[in-house]
């Protein structure tokens, strides 16, 4: 019973100091407060995606910024498509409008995982997280090689995506979007882990071989959530395109699945809502420690280890006690 | 055909490279369990310490010992401090501390050295270029790298077949709880197999350098495609990593050299060259997801 309260009051503070952020950037006149937030909000719907694969199924995917860059690039390709008015494929004309734009990324990157997934679950274990860095390195060598947009240097665009009733230049309301965003998912997660569905993915972590005993089919399961959790980094990728009105091979980059993966430890896995808290830590730590060296990455690194080796739980897990 | 005989020489010299890398990388997995995405980082240690030390006192030897010693020592101190806490972990874990002891050496290397590349330089008796095959002049540094790979090959393959040590390695690989049990020192055994394998790495880090420039970030790339190899080779087998390093090594070498060429024929020649790198990029991920399909767990599985 403590524990649920703790759990709420945690909860609570993190959700309160996010819908105030606007105002505190104000106050303290540091405009710049408004651009992380948003980024932390983005990094959170990808991190809570990934947590639903390492937290929950068990299941270590080493390519989650594959989807996260993909999601992205589909905002980029339709938005250069619409600024020239050519057609993408000779057959698909640009969109710009984000009721259109953001359901077509997300049903992109989940047709993508589909097919990933089939193919790199059949395999597990290490093999398992080489298939899955595989193919997003497959995904960052043709995003690279695609000289129409942009290659190695990256898509821009010069506007976000339309939104009813919000100005595309306003920084608060896309922030609010973001926040909404993410709120609607993580809410859409807890339900999805605390469903049939996620007990089902859950005892496959925990035992496959009982699981398969009573009558469960562990490859379906394992392929429609990772289709769930890529369909959501996808989401992400395509607000995170929004936010900076620009796409490039970095963000499908191996590196970027691994700051993903540190979000979800940090924050503490197997918690969806330490997700936030890891994306928070993640992007504040780098733009403290940015400030106060260049090198920030020599106090990241130690930071990360010790991580590891001591606070399992993560930050949920210190704040919020046992799950 | 000249062409043809010069790529396959590369290829060849790109596989030994990969087998330096990947030898100790599929051990350390085989017989302590252990993704180490951190041994790309004594690849890159090995090469500024080497080119480093070679600045300082144009000696080449005295580079090359300096090169294996950095690699060797930064190695068994990351194990002793870090890795061994680390074997009975899931994978997850060590993969995520040992990325964070890449960002860690990655700025270490930046601080020290600074971000320009530093160049190493290929010594006076190794340069130059000799016609092996009529027709074809190649540089002797490669050969020489294909010659001392081979040799380490060979090394490597008495050590592990021959002695009792590397009755002890293969033990550890397939029957890790037997050697335990059997009272081995095994805390012993695995810093043993660490520093091998970090030596390794820094070889294969300090003859890369006058062939590549020496920067930070070197070790990431090459990290990637070494893994490409073990999975490949089925991970924890040492027979595995050589098949795995020579295949990947001539696929990724001749889809460079050739797909652009052939790609040409059919668009416009900057879009060819574009999609061709990129293709050649993809090449060896292909390749192993082929394998996996086919075999997943690799060629030579280690583990019975």
């Amino acid at each position: 019973m403590a524990d649920n309260r703790r759990h709420a009051a945690v909860l609570g503070l993190t959700f309160l100091l996010l819908l105030l952020l606007p105002q505190l950037a104000t106050a303290l006149s540091k405009p710049d407060l408004l651009t992380l937030g948003s980024q932390i909000a983005i990094y959170a719907i990808a991190a809570a995606s990934l947590d639903l694969l390492i937290g929950y199924a068990g299941m270590s995917s080493f390519g989650h910024a594959g989807f996260f860059g993909l999601g992205g690039y589909v905002v980029g390709i339709l938005a250069f498509h619409a600024a020239d008015n050519s057609l993408f494929l000779g057959i698909v004309p640009g969109l710009t409008d984000a009721w259109l734009v953001w359901p077509i990324a997300i049903a992109v990157t989940a047709l993508a995982a589909l097919a990933i997934g089939a193919l790199s679950l059949r395999t597990s274990g290490v093999s398992f997280i080489m298939m899955t860095l595989a193919f997003a390195e497959m995904l960052y060598f043709l995003f690279v090689s695609l000289k129409t947009y942009g290659g190695d240097d990256g898509l821009g665009f010069r506007r976000r995506n339309a939104l009813p009733w919000i100005a595309p230049r306003d920084d608060v309301a896309f922030y609010y979007v973001c926040l909404a965003v993410l709120a609607i998912f993580l809410i859409a997660m807890r339900h999805l882990v605390q469903s049939r569905f996620g007990m089902v993915l859950q005892g496959l972590r925990q035992n496959e071989r009982r699981m398969a005993a009573i009558g469960v089919a562990p490859y379906r399961v394992r392929l429609a959530a990772f289709t769930i959790a890529s369909a959501g980094a996808g989401l992400a990728g395509a607000l995170n395109a929004n936010l900076l009105r620009y796409v490039s091979p970095d963000s499908l980059h191996w590196t970027m699945s691994g700051d993903l993966m540190v979000m979800v430890v940090l924050g503490g896995a197997g918690s969806l809502y330490g997700a936030v808290l890891g994306a928070a830590a993640f992007v504040g730590l780098q733009s403290v420690l940015a400030q106060w060296t260049e090198h920030w990455m020599i106090a990241m690194g130690p930071i990360l280890v010790c991580t590891v080796l001591v606070a399992r739980r993560g930050i949920w897990g210190l704040l919020a006690g046992r799950r | 055909m000249t062409l043809l005989a010069e790529q396959l020489l590369n290829g060849l010299q790109l596989g030994v490279m990969l087998f330096l890398l990947a030898a100790g990388l599929t051990l350390v997995f085989g017989i302590m369990g252990l993704i180490n995405l951190a041994h790309g980082s004594l690849y890159m240690v090995g090469a500024f310490a080497s080119a480093w030390v070679q600045q300082r006192t144009g000696s080449f030897a005295l580079a090359v010992l300096a090169g294996l010693a950095a690699a060797g020592g930064t190695g068994i101190a990351v194990e002793a401090l870090v890795l061994r806490r680390l074997y009975a972990r899931e994978h997850m874990d060590q993969v995520l501390a040992t990325f964070g002891l890449i960002m860690f050496f990655n700025e270490l290397m930046a601080i020290l050295f600074g971000r320009q590349p530093l160049m190493a330089s290929i010594p006076g008796f190794l340069s130059g270029s000799v016609e092996l095959i009529p027709g074809v002049p190649y540089p002797v540094f490669r050969l020489a790298i294909i010659l001392v790979g081979v040799a380490v090959a060979i090394g490597l393959y008495y050590l592990i077949s021959h002695t009792r040590i590397g009755m002890l390695v293969r033990a550890g690989a397939t029957h890790r709880d037997m050697v335990r049990a059997l009272g081995v020192d095994i805390v012993l055994l695995y810093t043993f197999v660490f520093g091998l394998g970090a030596v390794l790495a820094g070889f294969a880090g300090l003859l890369t350098g006058p062939l590549l420039s020496v920067q930070v970030g070197m070790g990431d790339r090459i990290l990637i495609t070494t893994f490409v190899v073990i999975v490949i080779g089925g991970v924890g087998s040492v027979r595995g990593a050589l098949v795995g390093a020579m295949l990947v090594g001539m696929v990724d070498t001749l889809t460079r050299a050739f797909l652009p060429g052939m790609l040409r024929g059919v668009m416009p020649a900057s879009s060819a060259d574009a999609l061709g790198a990129g293709l050649s990029s993809m090449a060896i991920f292909i390749l192993m997801a082929i394998v996996l399909l086919v075999r997943p767990r690799g060629l030579f599985p280690a583990h019975g």
